[in-house]
């Protein structure tokens, strides 16, 4: 077990080392560093000492090392536009996008996994095709689509939620519903046919032969099983979900670390950019990292055989 | 209980594996969809019944012309500009399947080779793309396409080259598991054996059956090439105005909801949604037509 | 080995399965017309090759089909009652309990992510409504008497933390644990190890002599049945085409196929160079020919098996051959 988590760890940081690796060379190789790192109307004075500052005149492998070195320390720089750490920034909207995350998650969940036994159980009948009807528009309507017609039809016509800001309950149903909708769909196509492959599983019929009524066949030997690469996908598409909400978050000004991005862009604000981006990164690589070792606690055939 | 059966004598038939032989069950209502789709973005210029990139101010929020205040001179009104929503709805057709087509063909291609190189070649070749397909995979599409706009500046070929550049590693990735399992294949040992070069085996045994995952690929990358394409407008980092893209329209519309301007969001919205659609189930039957292993992807 | 007089425990009467593709063209006739009988605390072997349809037979029995498969025709008498007839909630009370049921692969039948305990307790609780400790008092009993050491520790362990032959047991002591009139086997020895194979097989015997059960043993393993089994089912392309008494058969078999079979067996006293195999692939079984399905490999075949389907022949001593040169030895002499 520990050889399997050292292991694992040790593709994380590697993983991390290239991501930040491809970032760094991205920004220095492509166009003009100095013109993304510079604020707009920064004088003569300030040039040079961004120049000092990222080592510019260096060569490259000097400026990955003060690159690295600053990451480490957190040093994510500045933001042009709010004069502010963009570090500080970040963990100042996080929450926001957590928040809009575990509400779409919960919702894409529990409609995707009951929706998608069902479809399973009824396979080839009415609730299977529905099912695969609403798996279809799901993977194909676009969040942002979504969260548009949602505003026209919720706040403009019936005028019952509110439009855009961060506030109460009614504040958060539609961006989580726009945000959920995809994550939904996809959950309960990989539930149905995880369903199915249990159900055609040895082990279940193994179950029916002894007897037991089909509900706890279903419900006791079956789901636990076909739950486990639903759960686990859940987990990756969690921080997945934080990092694309934003372009929900922008449709409903949503104060989170999607708008963050996008007031990066809208600015010219890069180093804003380049932060949001570098920790989106972290974190997905991170939580894989983390689900990986909690399936292995979790799933007793893995902790032996690693 | 009957105590009879019908015995329906018939031949089994024969199993074609790799080709879309039988064209009996096409998918008639994606193909007809792309189909249009891809007419009107050839033929735009004949096609759009004004120009839409130029309006009138005079003209300004006309709606469609089924409800009041529009007229048959703009079928689906005009918008903030005055410009023909019709006509961009037109040109924007171009604009989605030129960067669509050409960045999944673009992923596809390097995406492919580099999977055939790190499936067959193995060894630190395959550590190297591995290492760097499982880190930049951990980037969410948009994200990082986000990024690269950002760096890159927006035009048409820049977008192309971003999504490109973002969608290979998942080419890479599904080929390279292709061809670890062809090389343990009959087929493959044999031209082993007989001497045949690395580079001819890879050229002429594996990339032939490695071809239709990755067209199964392909067309359900379409779909997500759009959506990104389209979001990368939306947030004002994709093509640049004043050509008209769909996700640009629905940015630009977004103005005019709050008032009820529905057909400046709701259509070009639409668009998008039929070409994803299409997409996507147009990749579901190919992927069940073409081999029924697929049915991972 | 003697026969068992009295009105048999199960008897299969021109039982057929078929199953349909999704579209209706295709019929698989899996299981044809079987007839077979098994008395009580008997052991009735069935042989045959892949896809002769021996596993589907054994889920007919109890009725646990895959969606494109169903019983079409027949019956199956089962202590007075058709189970054919029975509605599912019926069989229910069957599966399990009065008759039970164990897997080829013993890895796969039990649920990973259960205990050994609660898996065999499960049925015990489910069929008599027993509370949880005595359920488990009685499984621990039960591992005891399919020779599990240490049951006390081993009931509170998960299926990966075992070997192969352990497993094997524990889906035995499933099997008997309410206590059913009929075992059925379903290839239960051919994913262990030869040396494992051998205990496996005497444990068998002793649970069938402890608690009086018939045992349906599906095998493709002629040495498995001369060792286990008093009579003998020889199935080929879903028909039986032979049954019988074992060493009646083992001696002078009647059909081809059986006789292939058993020529098939490589003996220690053989001096030829070559194993003899039979010729041919089993037919489609979406599109048999007419006649007999084996006349195609068959050396003995004349033009009569090519044109009409043998019946079955009741043929002395309790034997049945489907086989034109059956009728041919009744009609040249034998009674």
């Amino acid at each position: 077990m520990k050889q399997f988590v050292t292991r694992r760890i040790g593709y994380s940081l590697l993983s991390l080392l290239l991501l930040s690796l491809t970032i760094f060379l991205f920004v220095r190789v492509t166009g003009d560093p100095a013109a993304l790192l510079v604020e707009p109307g920064a004088s003569e004075q300030d040039i040079a000492a961004i120049h000092q500052k990222f080592g510019l005149d260096q060569p490259l492998w000097v400026q990955y090392g003060l690159f690295m070195a600053n990451l480490l320390r957190g040093d994510f720089g500045q933001s042009f536009y709010y004069q502010t750490p963009v570090l500080e920034l970040y963990i100042d909207r996080l929450p926001n996008s957590l928040i809009l995350g575990l509400v779409a998650m919960s919702f894409s969940l529990l409609v995707g996994i009951p929706s998608g036994i069902l479809a399973a159980v009824r396979v080839g009948r009415f609730w299977d095709n529905a099912g695969k009807l609403f798996t279809l528009l799901g993977l194909s309507l676009p969040s942002f689509f979504v969260g548009l017609v949602l505003i026209l039809v919720f706040s403009v016509y019936l005028g019952w939620l509110p439009s855009s800001g961060a506030g109460g309950f009614l504040h958060i149903l539609m961006p989580a519903f726009a945000l959920g909708w995809y994550f939904a769909a996809a959950h309960m196509r990989l539930t149905r046919s995880s369903m199915l492959e249990v159900l055609g599983s040895e082990y279940v019929k193994l179950a029916r032969l002894k007897g037991l009524p089909p509900s706890m066949v279903i419900a006791k030997h079956a789901f636990k099983n076909a739950l486990i690469p639903v759960l686990t996908l859940a987990g990756i598409n969690l921080v997945l979900m934080i990092n694309v909400a934003v372009v929900v978050e922008t449709v409903f000004a949503w104060p989170g670390i999607g708008r963050l991005l996008y007031e990066g862009i809208s600015f010219r604000d890069f180093p804003v950019v380049q932060g949001v981006v570098i920790m989106g990164g972290t974190m997905i690589v991170a939580v894989n990292l983390l689900v990986d070792v909690v399936y292995a606690v979790i799933d007793p055939r893995i902790r032996l055989e690693k | 209980m009957s105590t009879t059966t019908q015995r329906v004598a018939l031949s089994p038939r024969p199993r074609s594996r790799s080709s879309v032989a039988r064209l009996g069950d096409l998918p008639i209502i994606p193909l007809t969809i792309l189909a249009i789709i891809t007419f009107a973005a050839i033929f735009a210029d004949v096609l759009a019944p004004h120009n839409p990139e130029v309006g009138s101010l005079t003209a300004r929020f006309h709606p469609p012309f089924w409800q009041a205040g529009g007229n048959t001179d703009h079928w689906l009104g005009t918008d903030q500009l005055g410009r023909d929503v019709l006509s961009r709805l037109i040109f924007g057709a171009r604009v989605s399947m030129v960067v669509g087509f050409t960045a999944v063909i673009f992923a596809g291609a390097i995406g492919t080779v580099l999977g055939i190189l790190a499936g067959y070649l193995g060894g630190w070749v395959d550590q190297v793309i591995m290492r760097l397909t499982d880190a930049w995979l951990a980037l969410p599409g948009l994200t990082f396409a986000i990024f690269l706009a950002a760096i890159v500046g927006p035009s048409m070929w820049n977008i192309v080259i971003i999504l490109g550049a973002v969608y290979w590693t998942r080419y890479a990735r599904v080929v390279r598991g292709e061809v670890l399992s062809l090389k343990e294949r009959e087929f493959v040992r044999l031209a082993v054996v007989a001497g045949c070069s690395k580079w001819t085996i890879m050229r002429r045994h594996i990339l032939p059956n490695v071809v239709n995952s990755a067209i199964v690929l392909a067309t359900l990358m379409l779909g997500v090439v759009i959506v990104t394409e389209a979001s990368l407008s939306f947030l004002g980092v994709g093509v640049p105005p004043p050509q008209p893209a769909w996700g640009l329209m629905l940015s630009d519309g977004k103005q005019g909801l709050m008032v009820g301007y529905w057909w400046l969001t709701v259509l070009p919205g639409c668009c998008i949604m039929l070409m994803v659609l299409s997409a996507n189930l147009l990749g579901d039957w190919l992927r069940v037509k073409l081999d029924p292993q697929l049915r991972q992807l | 080995m003697a026969a068992i007089p009295g009105r048999p425990l199960l008897e299969l009467d021109n039982l057929s399965t078929h199953y349909v593709s999704a579209q209706g063209t295709r019929v698989v006739r899996a299981v044809d017309e079987v007839s077979l009988r098994v008395h009580a605390g008997e052991t009735v072997g069935i042989v045959g090759e892949s896809g002769s349809g021996k596993s589907t037979l054994a889920l007919s029995i109890l009725r646990v089909l895959p969606t494109a498969a169903q019983i079409v025709s027949g019956h199956m008498w089962f202590e007075g009652e058709d189970l054919v007839q029975k509605s599912d909630a019926e069989m229910r009370h069957v599966r399990g309990k009065r008759i039970a049921m164990i897997l080829q692969d013993p890895m796969a039948s039990l649920n990973p992510l259960f205990t050994i305990g609660n898996q065999v307790a499960e049925p015990i609780r489910v069929h008599e409504g027993v509370g949880r400790s005595k359920a488990w008092e009685r499984a621990r009993n039960l591992l005891k008497a399919v020779r599990i050491p240490s049951p006390e520790t081993r009931v509170t362990q998960y299926p990966h933390e075992m070997s192969g032959g352990m497993r094997q047991r524990i889906v035995g002591a499933i099997g008997i644990s309410c206590e059913p009139r009929l075992l059925i086997a379903d290839e239960p020895t051919t994913s262990l190890d030869l040396t494992i194979q051998a205990q496996y097989l005497n444990l068998l015997r002793e649970l069938q002599r402890e608690h009086g059960l018939a045992l349906i043993f599906i095998t493709h393993n002629l040495g498995i049945v001369a060792k286990m089994c008093d009579q003998l089912v020889v199935m080929y392309a879903g028909r039986v085409v032979e049954s019988g008494p074992v060493s009646r058969i083992f001696n002078t078999p009647a059909h081809p196929y059986t006789k292939a079979l058993l020529n098939s067996i490589p003996r220690m006293s053989d001096t030829r160079q070559r194993l003899t195999a039979i010729d041919g692939q089993p037919p489609d079984l979406s599109s048999l020919p007419r006649g007999c399905s084996f006349a195609a490999r068959c050396p003995s075949a004349f033009d009569r098996c090519r044109k009409e389907t043998p019946p079955e022949f009741n043929l002395d001593g309790g034997r049945t051959a489907r086989c034109w040169l059956a009728s041919v030895a009744m009609q040249s002499g034998a009674a």
